[in-house]
């Protein structure tokens, strides 16, 4: 009981107050820079290879450098140098085309997460198997799976194709 | 500007089609409007549709929105567009001051050509008049085709 009530007063700190301050200060940028604050009411700015133009451009609160950039932009594109070409795209996208695919090496660790937990599953068995499990029933000791065996070439256990047919009843010995 | 409504009825009737790329580099398959398999309607011709997106994007007064539509729409057909629509839609960023749709415009195109080498430099072919005119430079020229 107590608890939960601490839980909620710390989920009121941390998330809840921040949902209900006013997006405006926090939408600078065509994303937030909090990104659990994203308000869905206005049109979003996104990175995907099937929309070229999103909504929005990607930076929309200029500096007074990048807005003369702007301003320049209106003239001639052939004035422009390529690191202003580059900061004009800059500012309207986030991820290039060729950042978009770019895969990650994410697989390498999933991989090894993977192997590090089945090794060490497999130690958690290992210790079960000395610390935890008795011994085996008697019935599986040598002496007594010999005389179970003698028992069941003598019974002709699966004489067709099976047990018994693998003993060689005049050599007396397996085949 | 056509209402999106014929745009979209226009845009299920070639995606029923099935795959077309209108660039010269492949081959063109056109049946005959008999062996199509459509309800009803005659087949827009790859003639019209050029024509009609060229249309769309040398609208002189084009805004913005139009243009993001335009575009998005038309990369979401199943082809690579005609480097004539192309250099339309270029000339709209022109008139929109707007640089960086321009080169993303280009990004798309070799995007939409998929395991097709070799349509992207020969778009890039075509439309390097309107490049150098305009003074738009490609992803390649500002290095960001690489990540």
């Amino acid at each position: 009981m107590l608890s939960t009530r601490a839980l909620v007063r710390g989920l009121q700190a941390g998330l809840w107050r921040r949902v209900s301050t006013s997006t405006s200060a926090l939408a600078a940028h065509g994303h937030s820079s909090a990104v659990d604050v994203v308000d869905c009411s206005v049109p979003q700015y996104n990175n995907r290879l099937d929309t070229p133009l999103p909504d929005i451009p990607f930076i929309t609160n200029l500096t007074p450098e990048q807005k003369t950039l702007k301003e320049k932009e209106k003239d001639a594109w052939t004035k422009l140098s390529k690191e202003e070409k580059l900061a004009l795209y800059r500012l309207s996208f986030e991820l290039s085309y060729a950042e978009m695919k770019k895969g990650s090496d994410e697989w390498k660790t999933v991989l090894a997460g993977f192997f590090f937990f089945l090794g060490f599953t497999g130690l958690l068995v290992w210790w079960q198997r000395i610390y935890v499990y008795g011994d085996v029933p008697h019935t599986l000791s040598p002496e007594w799976v010999e005389k179970q065996t003698q028992r069941m070439i003598d019974m002709r256990v699966n004489p067709v194709h099976g047990f018994s047919s693998k003993w060689d009843y005049e050599k007396k010995q397996w085949k | 500007m056509r209402p999106p409504e014929i745009m979209f009825r226009a845009a299920l009737r070639l995606s029923f089609s099935g795959a077309r790329s209108l660039t010269r580099s492949r081959p063109q398959y056109t049946a005959p409007l008999a062996a199509r398999c459509y309800s009803h309607g005659k087949q827009e011709t790859d003639e019209e549709f050029d024509a009609r997106w060229i249309t769309y994007f040398s609208k002189p007064d084009i805004d913005a929105w139009e243009l993001r539509k335009g575009m998005n729409t038309l990369i979401g057909y199943d082809l690579v567009p005609e480097p004539k629509i192309l250099d339309a839609a270029l000339r709209a960023c022109r008139r929109l001051n707007d640089l960086a749709s321009a080169i993303r415009i280009l990004e798309a195109v070799k995007d939409k050509a998929g395991p097709h080498k070799e349509i992207y430099p020969y778009v890039v072919q075509e439309l390097r008049p309107t490049l150098s005119e305009l003074g738009i430079p490609t992803p390649e020229e500002l290095g960001i085709d690489k990540a």
